[in-house]
């Protein structure tokens, strides 16, 4: 048992390795563009400040068409761009492509979800002192919409980690790649249960960790 | 100094049309604590959020020192807005921030420097006696004093009107004095202008010069306060300082 983990451990550091950028590419895209343009749904929206229901039809709706495709359809179906992005179609640079659409659209949902619970009146304050929409964006949504966000973002690395299990059909690679090729094809069964023990374990701690921050961060 | 020339408002909810505000005019001068008072639906808020324009009228004219500001640029009308304060009757003030940063947000808007504002912020909280607050997030404070910081905040860049949106509703009587109190010792102190919207008989006794009755989003009558008491004219005016 013990042996058998020590010669399997350069393939799990790899497997982790890769898990690890695809998370990196993926989370970083999703935080700045899938942040954009869930700030953007949020102020398009109805009575907001840049009220634009043409705008928010389109773009919501696009947000929408991603979120419906079933992950491994979307990986498929973005092999093209994964080329065009990455220069290749495997490995998990390439995996990241999907990976980073589908977590901008479900991310912009999050945020948008989560300015839509910062009280109307601190921006009416905001507004009423003159503030640029830029200043009542940086300054009053995101800074009250701190603790939600965090939670939302801790949501999405675990919703990532998952993903990114699956990005192993198109040879992504990553901790969920290695559990179906070992415990599924090869029936080593400990090394699977190894690898998802290991990826429970990653959940929770994330879940964890974000829960601590948001909290701390709330100061209602 | 704030000059509202026949303004009116409609607004539109669920396919019905609401005529908040007709053909409505009243005047503050500098200095002066100015009452919109009324029934609750009568206008009262929406003529006071004409001022800033929060709320954009849909005919006549809104005149800030002899200005008509209805047709100043977004960018005009940000830089008026930093030299007019506001309260609210829920105090609005940024759960995330302390009591100090909620103060220094004006002066942040405002594009004042670091050290300036520091200071700033400080004399603020001087004038509202929360010194020993500077550090705590509003989650920690009793109505009153939420409603200083908020006070405090909207001072700051030294406005020339401070608008009130109901600012002593949401507090119980010991409370609504003290705030009445400060915002008394502000106009006193700093010869600050007060427009002021509220349906209690105490914030008219104890603070306004001046009042206009609002019904039905039209002005009933303009009145002085003399000795704290009005003395309306109107049959609609005797009945309403009567139920009060
Ligand atoms: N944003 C809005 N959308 C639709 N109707 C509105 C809006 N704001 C105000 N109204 C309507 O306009 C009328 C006047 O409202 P306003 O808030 O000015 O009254 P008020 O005198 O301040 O009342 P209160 O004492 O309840 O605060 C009311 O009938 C109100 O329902
Ligand atoms: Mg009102």
């Amino acid at each position: 048992m013990i042996e058998s983990f020590i010669s399997f451990w350069p393939e799990l550091w790899k497997a982790l390795q890769e898990t690890l950028i695809m998370l990196a590419v993926g989370l970083s895209a999703s935080t700045v563009f899938g942040g954009a343009i869930g700030v953007f749904l949020y102020l398009w929206s109805e009575e907001r400040l840049l009220k634009s229901p043409k705008l928010r039809f389109i773009v919501g709706g696009l947000v929408n068409v991603v979120r419906s495709f079933p992950f491994v359809i979307l990986m498929i179906a973005a092999g093209p761009l994964a080329r065009l992005i990455a220069g290749t179609t495997i490995g998990p640079v390439a995996a990241s492509v999907p990976l980073s659409i589908a977590g901008i659209a479900y991310f912009s949902r999050l945020v948008e979800l989560s300015l839509m619970d910062v009280s109307k009146g601190t921006v009416e304050a905001a507004q009423s002192m003159g503030a640029s929409l830029r200043k009542i964006v940086f300054s009053v949504l995101l800074v009250e919409a701190r603790p939600s966000l965090i939670l939302g973002f801790t949501s999405l690395c675990i919703s990532y980690l998952s993903y990114s299990a699956a990005a192993g059909v198109i040879g992504g690679g990553g901790l969920g790649d290695l559990a179906v090729r070992y415990g599924y094809y090869r029936f080593q069964t400990e090394i699977m249960v190894a690898t998802v023990v290991g990826l429970i374990l990653f959940v929770q701690l994330i879940q964890s960790t974000g829960n601590y921050f948001s909290r701390k961060m709330d100061k209602r | 100094m704030v000059r509202i020339e026949s303004i009116s408002k409609k607004f539109l909810e669920h396919g019905q049309v609401i005529q908040a505000l007709q053909d409505v005019s009243f005047h503050v001068q500098r200095g002066q604590i100015y009452g919109l008072i009324g029934h609750s639906g009568a206008g009262k808020s929406t003529a006071l959020r004409a001022i800033n324009l929060l709320e954009r009228p849909d005919s006549g004219q809104v005149l800030f020192n002899g200005e008509n500001i209805l047709t100043k640029s977004p960018e005009e009308l940000r830089h008026l807005r930093q030299k007019i304060g506001m309260i609210f009757q829920h105090f609005n003030l940024l759960a995330n921030r302390t009591v100090s940063e909620n103060i220094a947000l004006p002066l942040e808007i405002a594009g004042w420097k670091k050290e300036d504002i520091y200071k700033r912020v400080i004399e603020c909280l001087e004038l509202v006696h929360l010194t020993d607050k500077a550090q705590a997030y509003p989650a920690k404070l009793s109505g009153g004093q939420k409603q200083r910081v908020a006070i405090a905040r909207s001072i700051a860049n030294h406005p020339q009107v401070l608008l009130a949106d109901e600012p002593t509703s949401a507090l119980d009587p010991l409370t609504k004095g003290e705030i009445l109190n400060c915002l008394a010792e502000l106009n006193q102190k700093l010869g600050l202008t007060i427009v002021i919207a509220s349906h209690e008989m105490k914030v008219i006794r104890k603070l306004c010069h001046r009042v206009t009755l609002f019904r039905g989003g039209r002005t009933e009558e303009t009145l002085d306060v003399v000795n704290g008491q009005i003395h309306p004219q109107s049959a609609y005016g005797k009945i309403f300082v009567e139920d009060l």
